[in-house]
C-alpha cells in the first residue's frame, strides 16, 4: 500500500457531453483528491448531474477521459466501463438526486443488495446457496453485520425490519448513503444529499460525510446546493454553469469568486467589473 | 313507478332532500347501468341457435335480456345501498369493527397453517373417498398450472418481467420430450432434465434480444415469440408433424415398472395388487405434485439467495441496482431462463400425460391464462399463485362447466371481479427475505410491479 493523503483519486480531462446538438458539459477538466470532500456547484441545469452519470457510467461521455486510481495503484478509466463495472470493478458508488430505494423491501434487504456481488460469489453463483453450503450462510453474516454497522452509524438500526419506502424522507436519505457505502467504495458520489432535509437533518449530514471521510478514509465528490452544507464541509470546489466550470478551488476562494456570484445571482457580464469592486472594498 | 316514488320523496321535507338527491342519483345510475346491461345482452342473449329437422333456426327469448338487465339494475342499486355508502361512513358502526379486529386476530395465526394444510391436503389428496378418475385428472391439470403459475412467477412476480409468451417454454418443453422420446427412444425420466434444459436454453435465447425493451414493448415480443414457437411447430411438417401432432407418447414409469394390466413389469403384478386404471393416475398426480413442490422450494431457496434479491430489486428500480454494480443484463437472463427450465418441466410432464401433442395446445390463452394466475395470486406470492390456480382452474371446471358457452364471460366477469376487490391479488403482501427482528410483512402499495 502506497497510501498518501492528498493524491488525486479522480482526474476528469477534457469532459464533453453533447446530446445532439446540445452541449451539456463542455471539456470540464478536474481533479478529486483522495481522502477529501470535492463539492460540485452551480445554478440548476449547469450539468451537474450530467458528469456524475458520466462518472458513474450512466452516461457514455462524447469526449474525454476520467480516470480513477485506487489507493493500491489500480488505475480504472471510468468511460470505458459500464455502469454495473464502475460500481462493483472500480468500486465508486452513488446515490441519487430523486431518492432511488427498493421502496418494496425492508431497509436491511435494501443494503443486502448492495453485497450482492460478494455474496454471489460467496454462494457460489447461486449453486452453492442452493446447496446450502455452510460457506454462504457465514458470508451473509457477515454482510449482515457489516450491513448492521452501517445502520448504526446512521442511526437507523431499530428501523432495519421496516419497508424502505415507510420511512420519513430524511432517513431515506440516510439509508441511500448507507447502501451506497455498504457497496465498500473508494469513491462516493452523492448527489444532493442535503435536499429536503431540514437543518437538524442537515447537520447530521454533515456531521456523517465528514464522519465517513476522516475514519473510513473515504474520498466523497458531492453536489449541493445547500450552502451551508457546502461551505461547512467541502475541502474543494468547482463550479459548473452551463456546462463549463467558471471556478475551481477552496471554498473560500471560490465564495469570493465574482464569476460565481455572477452565476448565482444571474448577472450581466458587463456587471461583473462593479461586483469586483464592491467585493474588493 | 321508481319515477312516481323519487318526485314523491324530492316534494318532501327540505330537511332530507339531501338524502333525496341522492337516492335520485342512485336510481338514475343504476338506471343507466341498467340499460348498458340490456344492450350488451342483447346482441348475447336474445338468440339461441337450435337445431331442428329443416335445419339451424333462431329461437328467440326476449325475456332473457330483461332479466339481464334488471339483475344489473337491482345489483347496482343494492351496491349503492349496502356496499359504497357504508365504505364512506364506517365510523357509524365501530361496534361492528371491534369484534371483526379480535376476530381477525386468531385468523393471522392461522395464516402461518395455511401452507401446511394445503400440502397436507394435496398429498392425502388421491387417498381421499371423492377421488374418482375425473377428480385426479382435474387435479392434475390444477397442479400443472400451479407449477407454471410459480414458474412464471419467478418471472414476473419476483423479477417484474411481463412474458406475456410463457406458453412457449411450455411447448419447448413438450415437444422436447416427445422429439426425444420418438427419435432417440428415450424415456420420460431422460427426457425430463433434457426439456428442462433446453426449455432454459429457449430462456437466453428469447432474453438476449428483448433484454433492451421494457414494459409494453417487452410484453408485445413476448408475446410474438409464443406465436412465433406454435407457428414453427405447426408449419415445420417434417419435423414435428406440423398440426397432426406427435402421438404414442412413452408413459412415465416408477423405477422400471409400467402401468399396464397384464406382463413382466406391470405395477400391480410388482406388488401383488388388483390392477386398476387409478394407479397411473394417482402415479402422475404425485409426478406433478412433487415437480410443482420442486418449484416452489427452488423459488422459495432462491428468494433468499443474492440472485433472488437481485430478481426482487430489478422489480423494484432497474437504475439503482446498475449503480450497485448488479449485472441488470445477466441477472434478467437468469430469470428468463428459470421461468422458462420450470415451463419446460411441466411441458414434458404435459406431454407424457397426453401421450399425444400438437400444437393446438399451446395457444396464446394458456399464457393468458398462467398469467392471470400469477396476477391474481399476487405477484411474488407462492400460497396466492397456489391459490389462484386452484379457484380459477378448479373452479372453472367444477362450477362452469355446464355454462360451457360463458365461460369466458365469467372468467373475465371473476377477473375483474377480483381486481376491484383485492386490486393486488390475494396475497397482497411481501414477506421479506432476511430480517433482524421479527420479519414484518411489507404492504403491497409499496412493492412496484416493475417496468421491464
Amino acid at each position: 500500500m502506497t497510501e498518501m493523503a492528498g493524491d488525486d483519486i479522480l482526474t476528469v480531462e477534457h469532459l464533453t457531453m453533447r446530446f445532439g446538438g446540445l452541449v451539456a458539459i463542455n471539456d470540464l477538466s478536474f481533479v478529486a483528491k483522495r481522502r477529501a470532500i470535492t463539492a460540485l456547484i452551480g445554478p440548476n441545469g449547469a450539468g451537474k448531474t450530467t458528469v456524475f452519470n458520466c462518472i458513474t457510467g450512466f452516461y457514455k461521455p462524447s469526449e474525454g477521459m476520467i480516470t480513477l486510481r485506487h489507493a493500491n495503484g489500480g488505475t480504472f478509466l471510468l468511460e470505458r466501463l459500464s455502469d454495473h463495472q464502475v460500481s462493483g470493478v472500480a468500486h465508486v458508488a452513488r446515490t441519487f438526486q430523486n431518492i432511488r430505494l427498493f421502496a418494496g423491501m425492508s431497509v436491511l434487504e435494501n443494503l443486502l443488495i448492495a453485497q450482492h456481488r460478494p455474496l454471489m460469489r460467496a454462494s457460489g453463483y447461486t449453486v452453492g446457496g442452493i446447496l446450502g453450503l455452510k460457506h454462504f450462510a457465514r458470508a451473509e453474516q457477515e454482510a449482515v453485520d457489516f450491513a448492521v454497522h452501517w445502520l448504526d452509524k446512521v442511526g437507523l438500526t431499530e428501523r432495519a425490519d421496516d419497508a424502505a419506502g415507510d420511512l420519513p424522507y430524511g432517513a431515506q436519505r440516510r439509508v441511500e448513503i448507507a447502501r451506497a457505502m455498504c457497496t465498500r467504495p473508494t469513491l462516493l458520489c452523492l448527489d444532493e444529499p442535503a435536499a429536503g432535509l431540514n437543518p437538524r437533518e442537515s447537520h447530521e449530514l454533515n456531521q456523517l460525510l465528514m464522519n465517513i471521510r476522516d475514519e473510513e478514509g473515504l474520498s466523497i465528490l458531492l453536489i449541493e446546493h445547500d450552502m451551508g452544507v457546502v461551505m461547512g464541509i467541502s475541502d474543494h470546489i468547482v463550479v459548473l454553469d452551463y456546462g463549463e466550470k467558471i471556478s475551481d478551488g477552496a471554498p473560500e476562494q471560490v465564495r469570493a469568486d465574482p464569476a460565481v456570484i455572477a452565476a448565482y445571482l444571474g448577472v450581466e457580464d458587463e456587471e461583473l467589473g462593479e461586483i469586483e469592486k464592491e467585493i474588493a472594498t | 313507478m321508481t319515477q312516481a316514488s323519487v318526485t314523491n320523496t324530492l316534494n318532501g321535507a327540505p330537511g332530507a332532500s339531501a338524502g333525496t338527491e341522492k337516492m335520485a342519483a342512485a336510481f338514475k345510475e343504476a338506471l343507466i347501468a341498467g340499460l348498458i346491461a340490456l344492450g350488451l345482452a342483447f346482441p348475447l342473449l336474445t338468440h339461441k341457435t337450435v337445431q331442428q329437422a329443416e335445419g339451424l333456426v333462431l329461437e328467440p327469448r326476449w325475456l332473457w335480456a330483461l332479466i339481464a338487465g334488471g339483475v344489473v339494475f337491482a345489483g347496482r342499486l343494492a351496491l349503492r345501498f349496502l356496499v359504497w355508502d357504508r365504505q364512506i361512513t364506517p365510523p357509524s358502526m365501530p361496534g361492528l369493527v371491534k369484534p371483526l379486529a379480535a376476530l381477525a386476530r386468531p385468523l393471522a395465526g392461522l395464516r402461518a397453517w395455511i401452507g401446511p394444510v394445503l400440502l397436507l391436503l394435496a398429498v392425502v389428496f388421491p387417498f381421499l373417498p371423492g377421488a374418482d378418475r375425473r377428480m385426479l385428472d382435474l387435479a392434475i391439470l390444477v397442479l400443472t398450472y400451479v407449477m407454471l403459475g410459480w414458474g412464471l412467477n419467478i418471472v414476473v412476480g419476483l423479477a417484474g418481467l411481463l412474458d406475456l409468451g410463457y406458453v412457449a417454454f411450455y411447448a419447448v418443453g413438450a415437444y422436447s420430450f416427445a422429439l426425444t422420446a420418438q427419435y432417440f427412444d428415450l424415456g420420460f425420466w431422460t427426457c425430463l432434465p433434457i426439456a428442462g434444459v433446453l426449455a432454459g436454453f429457449w430462456g437466453v435465447i428469447l432474453g438476449f434480444p428483448v433484454l433492451r425493451l421494457r414494459g409494453d414493448y417487452l410484453a408485445i415480443v413476448t408475446l410474438a415469440f409464443g406465436e412465433i414457437v406454435r407457428i414453427v411447430l405447426l408449419n415445420w411438417y417434417s419435423f414435428t408433424n406440423g398440426p397432426d401432432g406427435i402421438s404414442g407418447i412413452p408413459k412415465p414409469t416408477l423405477f422400471g415398472l409400467q402401468f399396464k394390466r397384464f406382463g413382466e413389469n406391470s405395477f400391480a403384478d410388482y406388488f401383488g395388487l388388483e390392477y386398476s386404471t387409478l394407479h397411473r393416475f394417482i402415479f402422475l398426480y404425485f409426478i406433478i405434485l412433487a415437480l410443482a413442490l420442486l418449484t416452489n422450494y427452488v423459488t422459495i431457496r432462491l428468494r433468499r439467495l443474492p440472485i433472488g434479491r437481485a430478481w426482487e430489486a430489478l422489480r423494484e428500480d432497474e437504475v439503482a441496482c446498475r449503480s450497485l454494480g448488479i449485472n441488470v443484463t445477466n441477472t434478467k437472463l437468469t430469470a428468463f431462463a428459470m421461468g422458462a427450465m420450470f415451463g419446460g418441466f411441466a411441458g414434458s410432464f404435459f406431454a407424457t400425460r397426453q401421450g399425444f401433442i400438437s400444437p393446438e395446445s399451446f395457444t396464446f390463452i394458456e399464457s393468458a391464462i398462467i398469467l392471470a394466475i400469477v396476477v391474481l395470486g399476487g405477484m411474488g406470492s407462492q400460497i396466492g399463485v397456489a391459490v389462484a390456480a386452484v379457484v380459477m382452474i378448479g373452479g372453472g371446471e367444477l362450477v362452469f362447466r355446464e355454462f360451457d358457452l360463458y365461460r369466458m364471460l365469467i372468467f373475465g366477469l371473476t377477473m375483474v371481479a377480483i381486481m376491484v376487490w383485492r386490486p393486488r391479488g390475494f396475497v397482497a403482501k411481501r414477506t421479506p427475505s432476511i430480517a433482524l427482528g421479527e420479519r414484518k410483512a411489507i404492504s403491497g402499495e409499496l412493492v412496484r410491479e416493475g417496468d421491464g
